[in-house]
């Protein structure tokens, strides 16, 4: 991991800053290089969809910010603060684990295939990690979860199990699940496509939901167009690692600059 | 329920020995022949007991230890799953004594066979928690678990359903194995079947009765372990709704 001495980290990031900012970020599996020199930038509260074509690093930029996965060069920031390093008497070094729980913290993410505990209820999966982590009392933990499940319309499901839910359902669970640790940038790695499409819907008006009542600030992968131009703030479109072409929704969409973006919004349309 | 069949196998297979037994006048051997069961009932659960706790505390160490540790519980599961379980017996009750180290042998036989079959079930702990799905793990990094939170909240009780009926088998075979404690003085069952054919004569249904005692326990493990996953998938899995 490179320590650029240059990189300073002024304490007036902390607020006014971008939430999260990608510098030069590298990475690669072997001889494949799937992000390279990626810079991006996400302002608080700010809705950025990223598209794509398979294999185009999508799903890399979101797992390195949930620490799932590590970087080979350059730096994350979120919240004005490094990520993969830490400032260690003005020197940055690599962070221990005390400080990666401690950014994790601020980040929430949702997968394509939910990954609720198979074992626990409804309720149970919205409680666990406020517990454990957070350290509340079952009584607020409960509290917190009974009131994120019927926001995302799953008031009645408090004790299902996830064998017993839809698909929809279920990715609903896994929203309210990630919300109750109050993250500040929440994390959609194609939500709904292990959806069937008439389930689809219930899920994007959940995310719609969140956007309108909190505060956070959101980056989601997803193959969803229309979702994403009606909905983002920007649109990132992802090519060989790189951001190809990014903007507001009605330019990507309507006016595209690049070749091939164009390629891709044609295939897209075709597809469906 | 499944294991009625069993259940009915082992208490049929049960009073059959005793009433074979006490209608042939069986009086001479086979108070000594239950003395025996009840000493390999004894060493087959202390070291069924000691054999988990060691299982749990070799594979977690080897899929998550740092490396000294690590290395130790290597060493300990080649060890004991490389050599004979014949020959721990003998080590630790003939060459201990000579470190100054001396046991019982109702102690020394539980210790051999408990840490014998662990390094099995070491194994056997080590496959079922590296088949929950790593999405599991990524959800509990997402939440910002502790890896020691993920394991004993998340990953453990997934992997723990999966992981009964291997044990049953391990179990049955530490029942077997428990044979062997003859040969270091101890009277269990196999021991008291040749001690009282020594004295009567009674070969074929002194060892009927053995064999019929040994599946009577055997069984009765096969059914406790089916309970056991029953309930625990019940309980963990997909519990009704409420
Ligand atoms: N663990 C890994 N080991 C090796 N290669 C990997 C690994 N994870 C991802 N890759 C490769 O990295 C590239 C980018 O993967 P990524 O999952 O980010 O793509 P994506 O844009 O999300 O694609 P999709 O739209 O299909 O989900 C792909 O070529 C993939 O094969
Ligand atoms: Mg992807």
């Amino acid at each position: 991991m490179s320590t650029d001495p240059s990189v300073a980290i002024s304490p007036v990031d902390e607020r006014s800053g971008p939430m999260v900012r990608f510098e030069k970020v590298m990475k690669s599996y072997g001889s494949l290089v799937v992000l390279n020199d990626l810079d991006l930038e996400v302002a608080r509260g700010e809705k950025v969809a990223i598209i794509g074509p398979s294999g185009s690093g999508k799903t890399t930029v979101l797992r390195m910010l949930m620490t799932l996965e590590r970087i080979d060069r350059g730096m994350i920031f979120v919240d004005g603060e490094p990520l993969t390093s830490m400032n260690r008497n003005g020197e940055l070094v690599a962070s221990d684990a005390k400080h990666l729980r401690r950014m994790r913290g601020k980040i929430g993410m949702v997968f394509q295939h939910f990954n609720l505990f198979p074992h626990m209820s409804a309720l149970k999966n919205c409680m666990e990690a406020p517990c454990t982590v957070l350290g509340l009392s079952k009584m607020e933990a409960e509290a917190r979860g009974r009131e994120l499940l019927s926001m995302v319309g799953l008031g009645d499901k408090l004790f299902h199990y996830p064998s017993q839910l839809s698909g929809g359902q279920q990715q609903r669970v896994a929203i309210a699940r990630a919300l109750a640790m109050r993250p500040k940038v929440m994390l959609f790695d194609e939500v709904t496509s292990a959806l069937d499409p008439e389930l689809v819907g219930e899920v994007l008006n959940v995310i719609r939901k969140i956007a309108a009542e909190l505060d956070v600030t959101m980056l989601m992968v997803t193959h969803q167009m229309g979702f994403a131009k009606e909905f983002a703030d920007r649109v990132c479109f992802f090519y060989g690692g790189r951001i190809c072409e990014q903007g507001p929704p009605e330019k990507i969409f309507v006016s595209p600059e690049n070749e091939r973006t164009r390629q891709f919004l044609r295939a897209c349309l075709e597809a469906t | 329920m499944a294991h009625r069949p069993l259940v009915v196998c082992a208490i049929l297979a049960f009073t059959a020995g005793l009433v074979i037994a006490s209608f042939a006048g069986f009086r001479e051997f086979l108070p000594g022949l239950l003395e025996g069961a009840l000493v390999t009932i004894e060493i087959t659960v202390g070291g069924s007991v000691l054999a988990v706790i060691c299982a749990f505390v070799a594979a977690l160490s080897k899929m998550y230890g740092a490396w000294p540790v690590r290395g130790l519980a290597v060493i300990y599961i080649e060890v004991f799953r490389g050599t004979s379980a014949l020959v721990q017996l003998f080590w630790l009750f003939f060459v201990l004594p000579r470190f100054g180290i001396t046991l019982e042998p109702l102690t020394v036989a539980i210790l051999a066979l408990g840490l014998n079959v662990g390094a099995y079930g070491a194994e056997v702990v080590r496959g079922a928690v590296s088949a929950v799905p790593r999405g599991q793990w990524e959800a509990t990094v997402a939440l910002n678990m502790s890896r020691f939170q993920a394991l004993r909240r998340i990953v453990l009780p997934q992997a723990l359903v999966p992981m009964i009926p291997p044990w049953g088998n391990l179990f049955i075979e530490l029942l077997k194995t428990t044979a062997l404690v003859s040969l270091i003085t101890i009277s269990d069952l196999a021991f008291k079947a040749q001690e009282m054919n020594a004295t009567t004569y009674r070969t074929v249904e002194i060892f009927s009765i053995v064999l019929v005692f040994y599946l009577a326990i055997a069984v009765l493990i096969t059914v406790a372990m089916r309970s056991l996953e029953w309930f625990a998938a019940r309980g963990l899995a997909r519990g009704p709704a409420q």
